[in-house]
């Protein structure tokens, strides 16, 4: 492991060089600009979902630097890659705060690593915003003077979320779990218990598996022969179409409620045509009748990044959508602060009144103990269909 | 039902362990060192397969020669350039240097293939038949098939004919085998080109179960290796019983216990038998002559 982490800081050394003196070709005007820092997973399994991130709020602050700005500066973003290392991205928060003097910082995918910059964020006294982690604890992390905020979906609320849909949609009566075997899967294992049992219902059984598990039969058998009547599922895209894949050769045609995990990669390739079968939830989908500001929002992409073509390519777009109202609220947040001192945006993050975003009319999105800008209102469940995640009525 | 779907599932994946493990047999077998890079090679199999086969549309018997004869092309590579320089002068580096091969490696077909997991699609994985009321893809009893072969043709290979016994002669004596006219360099390479197409056979064959990408062969190459050392490294069959054995732990683990204990009870079983069997199921003890 130490190896590895070290072969890939020799290459990711390289890009950065390669990146640094793509930077310096521009003409550097430091001082009359707002820094902002981005910590997100650039390489790796993951790497899509850093991608994601940067183009949301890449178009977010090309449009905020036509309109002229923040404080009358132009906003520049720095982008470090966090390799889905905790530690890693700890060392680049600190980077970015303490050498590139960012106002405010954005987070990645991954929740450990979220984690573990937020007390970082809360000493320092600097705005943290994550745009996709779910963990719940992110945000409700019990410190006096929280910095942390969020848009993106909670945890303990998709997986309320989950549990409803599964008994509207399904008539769930004694849901299974199949939940991957990391933090991830844990924090859902506890939301879901939770949700069920608020609910009083009983589960039929709790599996775990792993990334590299080829055959998810024997754990999907267990759960087949407790008597489960849908299951929930917890795991990033590869691992997702292993269950599917398993399910078909069982033979087992049981309704499947996901987290998003699906939505991080070519779900439709690798589960095959069952994986339309699997309904994950989303916080925002490009497909079907757009609001003007989608519109909007999807030519800018297309004409920043040409090799997007077609609706499957911008994918995953929870990750575009967050990003893109999350840097916005950040700008709003900023400007009212009328300065770039983190514990005046984050008092105004607090008093921002309303917002009218990608995902929705932001009112009040943040309060003094509410940090999460969406709710499980917000929320909708959509599917994969040849490559295209389209939104499922009800 | 749920026991046959777990003997079904052990068998295949253990004879996947299998495959890669009887790569650090033959090197072993043959020169006394191991390529720590084996799980690399898998995913380098599956990788160019897919390329071949998916993205460039060559016929899938023409992709599957041509990935394996770059596989054993990986190997003489590693062999050449990441083992010899060490081994020949005494020095255990070789074992530091295949484990860095492989990382190298992983990182290329990162950069190169791309970030995103991709599926490979095989006739033999689309439509399952039921074996005794449980369903298995028909790939799943084709692999213990192709694993069993290899073996027994590698068993026959080192034991019956003239080449398999030069390549056995030179690590018992190396001085001694090139006196008798054995090139023992041609000899090893040949050993590792032999190991790291085992590996991307392997790889080819789990690809359309699984999904491929950089990293997927890690976990397998890890695996393998305690597989290998459970079998004793210098039996085949050994080996091979050993794949089979621990493919089963872990599906009847996560069948009848559950999925929590699988990792902690399949490497538990590992320690406990070797501290019983130090050589090994079937392995023989090393004699040192001085």
């Amino acid at each position: 492991m130490a190896l590895q982490s070290s072969i890939s800081k020799i290459s990711r050394r390289l890009l950065l060089a390669a990146a640094a003196s793509a930077t310096l070709a521009l003409p550097a005007m430091a001082d009359d600009t707002i820094k902002l820092g981005l910590v997100a997973a650039m390489s790796g399994q993951s790497a899509k979902s850093g991608e994601a991130i940067v183009r949301g709020l890449s178009v977010a602050i090309d449009e905020i630097n036509a309109k002229g700005g923040v404080l009358g500066k132009q906003v520049e973003l720095v982008v470090r890659d966090d390799e889905s290392n905790p530690a890693r991205g700890v060392v680049a928060a600190r980077e970015l705060v303490q050498r590139e003097k960012v106002a405010a910082l954005f987070g990645g995918l991954d929740t450990p690593v979220s984690m573990a910059i937020v007390p970082f964020a809360n000493q320092n006294k600097v705005p943290f915003m994550g745009v996709w982690a779910a963990g719940t604890p992110i945000t409700r992390n019990g410190a006096p003077e929280n910095y942390v905020f969020r848009v993106s979906a909670v945890d303990a609320l998709v997986d309320k979320a989950l549990v409803a849909y599964a008994v509207k949609k399904y008539g769930a009566k004694q849901p299974g779990m199949i939940l991957i075997n990391n933090p991830w899967g844990e924090s859902n294992e506890k939301g879901l218990k939770a949700a069920l049992e608020e609910k009083g219902m009983p589960y039929a059984g709790i599996e775990k598996f792993q990334d590299a598990d080829v055959d998810v039969v024997p754990q999907l058998t267990r759960l087949k022969e407790s008597g489960a009547d849908v299951l929930f599922m917890v795991a990033n895209v590869a691992p997702s179409s292993q269950v599917v894949k398993s399910l078909d050769r069982m033979g087992w045609d049981v309704p499947i409620v996901s987290h998003w995990g699906p939505a991080g990669g070519r779900f439709s390739e690798l589960a095959g045509p069952s994986g339309a079968k699997v309904h994950f939830i989303q916080t925002f989908s490009f497909a079907g009748t757009l609001s003007p500001k989608a519109e909007v929002v999807l030519a800018a992409l297309k004409k920043k990044y040409p090799e997007i073509k077609t609706l499957a390519d911008v994918t995953p777009a929870v990750g575009i959508a967050n990003a893109y109202d999350a840097m916005n609220l950040t700008a709003i947040a900023i400007a009212a602060a009328g300065s770039t001192d983190g514990s005046k945006i984050r008092e105004a993050f607090e008093q921002i009144d309303s917002y009218d975003g990608l995902i929705k009319n932001y009112k009040k999105p943040f309060s003094a103990t509410e940090h999460d800008a969406l709710t499980s209102n917000d929320y909708i469940f959509t599917h994969f269909k040849e490559g295209q995640i389209l939104p499922l009525t009800n | 039902m749920l026991l046959i779907s777990a003997i079904v599932t052990g068998l295949a994946v253990g004879s996947m362990y299998g495959l890669i493990a009887l790569g650090y047999h033959v090197t072993y077998v043959v020169s006394n060192t191991v390529n720590f890079s084996q799980g690399s090679s898998m995913m380098l199999g599956a990788v160019l397969g897919y390329t071949f086969a998916i993205r460039l549309g060559w016929p899938l018997p023409l992709a599957v020669a041509m990935a394996l004869l770059l596989c054993a092309l990986f190997g003489l590579v590693v062999e050449r350039f990441l083992v010899r320089p060490f081994a020949e002068r005494g020095s255990n580096g070789w074992l530091m240097a295949t484990v860095a091969g492989g990382i190298v490696l992983d990182n290329i077909v990162l950069f190169t293939f791309g970030k995103e997991p991709r599926a490979f699609p095989s006739i033999l994985a689309q439509k399952p038949i039921l074996l005794f009321g449980a369903g298995v893809f028909p790939l799943q009893l084709v692999i213990p098939l192709v694993g069993l072969g290899i073996t027994l043709a590698l068993s026959l290979a080192f034991n019956r004919t003239k080449l398999g016994k030069a390549l056995l002669a030179v690590v018992q004596n190396k001085d001694a085998a090139r006196l008798m006219g054995i090139n023992v360099r041609v000899a090893i390479a040949l050993s590792f080109a032999l190991s790291t197409a085992l590996a991307g056979l392997a790889g080819l064959l789990i690809a359309p179960l699984f999904s491929i990408h950089s990293d997927m062969g890690t976990l397998f190459g890890i695996k393998a290796f305690a597989v290998a050392i459970l079998g004793g490294i210098t039996s085949a069959s050994g080996v091979m019983l050993a794949g089979f054995l621990y493919g089963l732990i872990e599906a009847l683990v996560t069948a009848l216990v559950g999925s929590t204990y699988t990792q902690i009870v399949a490497f538990t079983v590992v320690i406990v038998a070797l501290a019983a069997m130090p050589n090994g199921l079937l392995g023989r003890a090393a004699t040192k002559k001085v």
